[in-house]
């Protein structure tokens, strides 16, 4: 498994918004492996979206090194090497729920059958079977989640890129969405990169836990999260669980969380002209 | 008064449709009927002057007796209107496409648009008479395409700009380029900021057209009619041709809608609420 090389590797990554006003990345280094779920995890402000995006080229960093399987960032994101899921679901209301998952396959240029087929193997896994053809706005928040990821893992990518999927959903939603996360991480052998401000939900789905602090935003810890797979119920019933739990809130504390004065969306929107 | 209490009817069957559409409807034609009732009761009970207000049985009479008068003028009216409206709204419309593609274009443009915007454009029409011939239609559609062009162009412009920054950043990470982007995004996100702005256009071009013919047009004029039977103090006949004048203008204002209904059947707005 460590032959192959690192899906995503960071070196000395640093963003500054602005004319050097606000430090948002200073100094990380951050390789994940074929098949990691890494958690990026911290209070707002700490820059963990804006990783996310260096990651994906959505952004450019102010210095540093971003390879993604092999090559650039850039040339990864020409590639459709990820799929990326937002905290809000992004489908497009004009669209209907099938058309919502099957956008990037018309874009790849699948023709009309096995996009069809395609779409039909997904909303099965995502279980929205009966849902193909209701429109984004007819589903709850949940529902619409799962549409976004079902997209997101259409044209199977290696690399899934999710900034907060779940964190405007109601704890029990979230939790039965966490379950079919791990459930679709584990049959689809992708690596994941996943940013999240629950340190419950990190510790659940993670293999790696990455603490990060704000002002300028780095890396503070990296832990190794060692409870067994297949996670399930039971894994949040354990000591183990609760240890961890204890360990990633002592050094989220230990960088000193406290949260930041700009929101990070705002200046993320700003930099990329939107 | 008898109190009815209205239960949800659930979907499915046609005819329960139709009932649930007539129930929905009701309350407006109720006051509808109304408000001829008390136009046609009050003038004659009240025995207003027929040059201040006639009873709408006298107008509706004139115009039957007149009414290819009547058609032809509205029809003539009606084609400067829609031929102003299609000539202002495609500019607008591929104004808006090139601003907000340029955005600098934009930022440099958008404050003498939007000065141009609250300029009253009406008052030009005795310039485009001038311009265009006083009988030509021409002269009266350039009106009305001046008056069409500003709030189709700023809601278009707003449409096709108002998109959530992850809408775009999804693109991007499909290696969506500026076009895929327009075509699959910004385009489908502006169409109803585009159709608010057309709806309010269509509205806005029939005024221009009427009032343009105000200034002076041809005899077959809709504008020229209305101008004409008040100066004669043949008031019946102007307000059948104000009847006329407003029931093309609602006309062009619901073809227009259901275009907007048809072309964005997946709108909530046009559908009922929440199906879950």
């Amino acid at each position: 498994m460590n032959e192959r090389p690192d899906v995503v590797s960071l070196q000395k990554i640093s963003k500054e918004f602005g004319r050097g006003e606000v430090v948002a990345l200073s100094g990380i280094d951050l390789n994940v492996r074929p098949g990691e779920f890494v958690s990026l995890i911290g209070p707002s402000g700490c820059g963990k979206s804006t990783l996310l995006r260096i990651i994906g080229d959505l952004i450019a960093p102010s210095a540093g090194e971003v390879v993604v399987n092999g090559k650039s960032a850039h040339q990864a994101r020409l590639d459709r090497d990820y799929g990326i899921v937002f905290q809000d679901a992004v489908l497009y209301d004009w669209r209907t729920v099938a058309k919502n998952i099957s956008l990037p396959l018309e874009m790849l240029g699948w023709d009309r059958r096995r996009r069809a087929e395609r779409v039909r193997e997904l909303v099965e896994l995502v279980e929205l079977g009966g849902f193909e053809r209701h429109h984004p706005w007819q589903l709850s928040g949940g529902m619409q989640q799962r549409v976004s990821i079902a997209r997101a893992l259409s044209f199977e990518p290696s690399l899934l890129l999710m900034d907060e999927p779940f964190g405007a959903l109601d704890e029990m939603t979230r939790e039965r969405l966490n379950m079919e996360l791990l459930r679709i991480w584990e049959a689809s052998g992708s690596t994941v990169v996943f940013v999240t401000h629950s340190i419950s939900e990190a510790v659940f789905l993670s293999t790696r836990v990455v603490v990060m602090s704000p002002r300028p935003g780095r890396i503070t810890g990296i832990l190794e999260i060692d409870l067994p797979q297949p996670r399930n119920a039971d894994t949040r019933e354990q000591p183990r669980f609760f240890e961890l739990v204890t360990q990633v809130r002592d050094t989220l504390r230990a960088g000193g969380a406290d949260s930041a004065d700009i929101p990070e969306e705002e200046l993320i929107a700003a930099e990329e002209g939107l | 008064m008898s109190t009815a209490v209205v239960q949800p009817v659930p979907r499915g069957s046609l005819t329960r449709m139709v009932g649930r559409r007539a129930r929905d409807w009701a309350p407006a034609v109720v006051v509808f009927a109304l408000g001829i009732g008390a136009w046609e009761g009050l003038v004659r009970a009240l025995g207003i002057e027929r040059f201040l207000l006639p009873p709408l049985s006298d107008i509706v009479q004139t115009f039957w007796e007149q009414r290819e008068t009547f058609v032809d003028a509205g029809l003539f009216t009606f084609k400067e209107a829609l031929g102003g409206f299609l000539i202002g709204s495609g500019a607008a419309i591929v104004c808006a496409l090139l601003l907000a593609r340029w955005r600098a274009l934009g930022g440099a443009l958008m404050p003498y648009a939007i000065a141009a915007n609250a300029v009253p454009i009406i008052a030009f029409a005795p310039i485009t008479n001038n311009w265009f011939g006083i009988l030509s239609p021409a002269s009266k559609m350039a009106i009305a395409a001046v008056i069409c062009f500003f709030p189709v162009m700023v809601n278009t412009l707003r449409g096709l700009t108002s998109v959530r920054p992850e809408s775009i950043e999804l693109m991007r990470s499909y290696a969506a380029g500026d076009v895929e982007i327009f075509r699959r995004v910004r385009i489908p996100n502006s169409l109803p900021y585009v159709f608010t702005g057309l709806k309010v256009a269509t509205v806005l071009a029939m005024i221009a057209a009427i009032v343009g013919d105000y200034f002076g047009g041809s005899q077959e004029a809709l504008g020229i009619l209305i101008r004409r039977s008040a100066g004669i103090f043949a008031f019946d006949q102007a307000w059948a041709a104000i009847l006329v004048a407003s029931v093309l203008g609602i006309l062009f204002y619901a073809a227009v809608a259901l275009v907007e209904r048809l072309a964005m059947s997946w709108h909530p707005s046009m559908r009922g609420a929440r199906a879950e």
